[in-house]
């Protein structure tokens, strides 16, 4: 009763987003105010009934109701809570209705939030959020329903694929639809901004803190997704270029880029066009790595079951989707009139630079990741596109992007004076040269181009420790005059400065990880040492366990340097029988500076296991920073500027005579 | 047109040819492994007996009805698991089910036939693997769907599931069997 409930939810969902999304918009262009308030109430509506039927299919998933199709088929009796909450979205159909339900409630956010917004944007950026709930939900309803019945009902499921039975991916999903979907406001901004014509620094301002929450929350997914793949698949790498893994890069690219070109169109009224087109091509980029995943058109360890009229549904609505916007930015993006000028060497230069290097890059993995799809297509054949492809064309993107956040902040807007930066981070580039000097003497004759990398993540680690000293005018005024100054610099800033700092941290654990990473495969016997990287892994042997829906062989090692206990490791792996199917769970004992990461595999049938160690340094900083960018995305949308009302707070102060430097920044 | 208006026209041009990409990609599936021996006839073979208690398995043999041929190994974990699963299929009255015992120590195969059981109607070993060379083999175990007429109709790599015998092979060796 509970399922049907939710299924007529759900098409009670799809009814009031189909008024959502016309209705407003009649209503925004006749100037009519009733029409457009059916926005705000639709947009409620539709949360709640998106909300009644997600936790009809949670409810489901929790009893282990197996008369739903979709739970027969992806959850089982015996598993743990946590994974039959987070089978839910576990799959294809109930993965959907978690993006809608996260869809839904960004409109109600906006309703929610969006109380200064004028009365006909508001209504078009609800309506346009609506059009894309209208095809979110027929793509649920009509050829994916999570309601199904079968009859008759199984004993049991046939629980959820054991490689996602993990906490860690439990949440990947959410954090990234948060930020896959969190970018169609930013979208939804931008097709409403094309049909009004007008795009101005109040307009940059709305979409900022949005983009923010989509490109923190998808950081974060992303961060998770590979912390995954790090400890659950037992190869000790973290990032594969897997189609699906490029698939929610993309977009992170494609949202920082925008991320960054939104401040200029806040602070300068330029770069308008540019700036609507990249929130149409980041979500573009969400909805094309939807369509990636769960079309079948490329293989992936990852991809959901796949089928084809899936597939040409939502390629439909992808050309629906953006054929359509990128024809309205085609007629009229040229009509935005074009706002301030600057000269190249300028913080706007540096942020077109920026621009530049992450769109490029974006198009790069695009190019990688289809490029087997083209080949194929074209009929020559098949292909596949590794890392070596990906580490070649993206890196030299990279490095020159690093040295570039190591010095655009400090640049001024409009035109600054470049001579004068480089010469006042004189102790920026000594700092990097030391670094730089320090590593390559350490790593000498083994992978020294990784201490390129170290040098980069110095480089711009400490230009953004120097930037804010110079900004609290450190040692050269008074302690507390200092601390003044700190508590004054606006939050934003900081924001900025510790996401550039995570990426700071995280380029020193991809290097690190990388070039220096020391591995041992080999089969050992119980009793038997290795020595990996100056620790010494004495085997115990393996002894079989039970876990609640598995068995294991839980291997045992103690790890010791130089005669003392550094850790137990027990790495495991793990058979699951009801989906006959296999699992490596790596032991990982981290010093916060490296990580042990032992994996145990199958026995050689003459009392020997194959065994991994691996010695991975500075690799929990890639989690860390990723991290730390995202808490900086967090902390600069807590800037008063972005709460509501304060542009108006903040114009009377302006008024009321602050220096104007601190305002620009 | 001037060139400016080309500029903001660029998008959705190369939207448009990158759809085109995409609806040709969903007509080809990327994942089957090119098998070229699918709906070929089964390549001759005559593989003998794995001992006195059993039958031996030759190409001809797989003419006349559907036929699953399994190819399976004591050595091999997967069959392990795969095996209880094999011994509910065995005498279903629906198609045969044989084995080739790939790489195996007969006395090993015996050994393991003991202890699980044996669903095999014939069983053939291809002791050096050559039977399996032709078959294009190249990881235990592996299934066949073997039609009428002793053509491969499909190939599946590991161990059946309980949902890959639902969705796969039952429907398929229904239609063959008709």
């Amino acid at each position: 009763m509970i399922v049907e409930i939710g299924h007529i939810a759900l098409i009670m969902a799809l009814i009031v987003a189909l008024v959502q999304a016309t209705i407003p918009m009649i209503g925004a262009a006749r100037g009519d105010g009733r029409l457009m308030a059916v926005a705000s109430t639709a947009a409620g509506a539709q949360w709640v009934f998106i909300v009644i039927a997600f936790l009809s299919l949670m409810n489901a998933y929790v009893t282990s109701d197996f008369s739903v199709f979709n739970v027969a088929s992806n959850s089982h009796s015996a598993k743990p809570m946590l994974y039959k909450i987070a089978g839910v979205w576990g799959n294809h159909e109930g993965s959907l209705v978690l993006w809608v339900l996260i869809l839904a409630t960004f409109g109600g956010a906006i309703v929610l939030f969006g109380g200064n917004l004028p009365p006909a944007l508001r209504a078009r950026v609800l309506s346009v959020q609506a059009l894309i709930a209208v095809g979110f939900l027929s793509f649920s309803l009509f050829t994916s329903n999570p309601f199904e019945r079968v009859f008759p009902a199984p004993l049991d499921g046939n629980g959820l694929n054991p490689l996602l039975q993990d906490p860690g991916l439990a949440f990947h999903p959410p954090f990234l639809y948060l930020g896959y979907v969190g970018f169609s406001v930013a979208f939804a901004f931008a097709i409403a901004a094309l049909i009004e014509g007008r795009v101005d620094a109040a307009w940059a301002r709305w979409v900022r803190p949005w983009t923010l929450i989509a490109w923190s929350f998808l950081t974060i997914g992303i961060a998770l997704g590979s912390w995954w793949a790090y400890y659950e698949l037992g190869w000790g790498g973290w990032w594969y270029w897997d189609p699906v893994e490029n698939a929610s890069f993309m977009p992170w690219l494609a949202g920082t880029a925008l991320l960054h070109s939104a401040i200029v169109c806040e602070k300068r009224d330029a770069l308008k066009a540019w700036t609507v087109l990249l929130a149409i091509v980041a979500f573009s980029l969400s909805l094309l790595g939807t369509f990636l995943v769960r079309s079948g058109v490329l293989t992936s360890v990852h991809a959901f079951a796949t089928d084809p009229a899936r597939g040409v549904f939502i390629l439909g609505f992808l050309i629906f989707v953006v054929g359509g916007s990128l024809t309205l930015f085609a007629v009229r993006a040229p009509l935005l009139k074009a706002g301030g000028l600057f000269a190249p060497v300028s913080r706007e230069g540096g942020i077109v630079l920026n621009n530049l290097l992450f769109s490029t890059a974006a198009a790069t993995v695009l190019l990688g990741t289809l490029y087997p799809l083209f080949i194929d297509a074209l009929g020559a054949g098949k292909v596949s596109v590794g890392p070596p492809y990906f580490n070649t064309v993206f890196i030299p993107l990279m490095a020159p992007l690093i040295v570039l956040a190591g010095i655009a902040p400090m640049l001024a807007w409009k035109r600054a004076d470049l001579t004068g930066v480089i010469a006042r981070i004189k102790i920026v580039a000594a700092v990097t040269v030391l670094v730089l000097l320090w590593s390559v003497y350490r790593a000498w004759g083994n992978a020294v181009f990784g201490a390129f990398g170290i040098g980069l993540s110095a480089w711009l680690a400490s230009s953004v420790l120097f930037d804010w000293a110079v900004r609290i005018r450190l040692f050269r005024v008074s302690a507390l005059d200092s601390l003044q100054r700190a508590i004054r610099i606006p939050r934003a800033a900081y924001g900025m400065s510790l996401a550039h700092f995570g990426v700071a941290l995280l380029v020193a654990g991809v290097t690190a990880s990388s070039a220096w990473r020391t591995e041992a495969i080999q089969v050992m016997r119980q009793g038997e040492t290795i020595s990996v990287a100056g620790f010494e892994f004495l085997f115990h042997g393996v002894v079989r366990a039970e876990g609640p829906n598995y068995t294991a062989d839980r291997g045992h090692f103690t790890v010791t340097r130089a005669g003392g206990l550094v850790a137990e490791l027990w790495p495991e792996n793990r058979f699951y029988p009801v989906q006959q199917q296999p699992t490596t769970e790596a032991a990982i004992h981290t010093t916060w500076l490296s990580d042990l990461y032992v994996v145990v595999g199958d026995p050689d049938g003459q009392g020997g296991w194959s065994t991994r160690v691996y010695y991975n340094p500075l690799v929990p900083w890639i989690w860390l920073g990723a991290m730390v960018m995202a808490l900086g995305g967090a902390v600069s949308l807590s800037d008063r500027r972005h709460r509501v009302g304060a542009p108006n707070r903040r114009r009377r102060r302006l008024m009321a005579g602050e220096p104007a430097a601190e305002v620009a920044r | 047109m001037n060139s400016r208006r080309l500029f903001y026209l660029l998008p959705v041009i190369v939207f448009g040819v990158l759809c085109a990409f995409l609806l040709r990609g969903l007509s080809l599936d990327p994942s089957t492994v090119p098998t070229a021996l699918a709906d070929k006839q089964v390549p001759v073979f005559d593989l003998p007996p794995l001992d006195s208690q059993t039958k031996g398995l030759a190409s001809s043999d797989l003419v006349g009805e559907v036929a699953l041929v399994n190819v399976f190994a004591s050595w091999c974990l997967p069959c392990r698991v795969e095996h209880p699963f094999l011994m509910e299929l065995a005498d279903n009255g629906a198609f045969a089910l044989h084995g080739v015992n790939y790489k195996d120590k007969p006395e090993d195969a015996r050994a393991w036939l003991d202890e699980l059981g044996d669903p095999f109607l014939r069983i053939g070993a291809d002791q050096d693997g050559r039977a399996g060379i032709d078959l294009g083999v190249y990881g235990v175990p592996e299934t066949f769907v073997i039609d009428r007429a002793g053509r491969i109709r499909y190939k599946h790599v590991g161990p059946i599931t309980q949902s890959d015998l639902e969705k796969y092979l039952l429907p398929l060796i229904r239609k063959l069997s008709r």
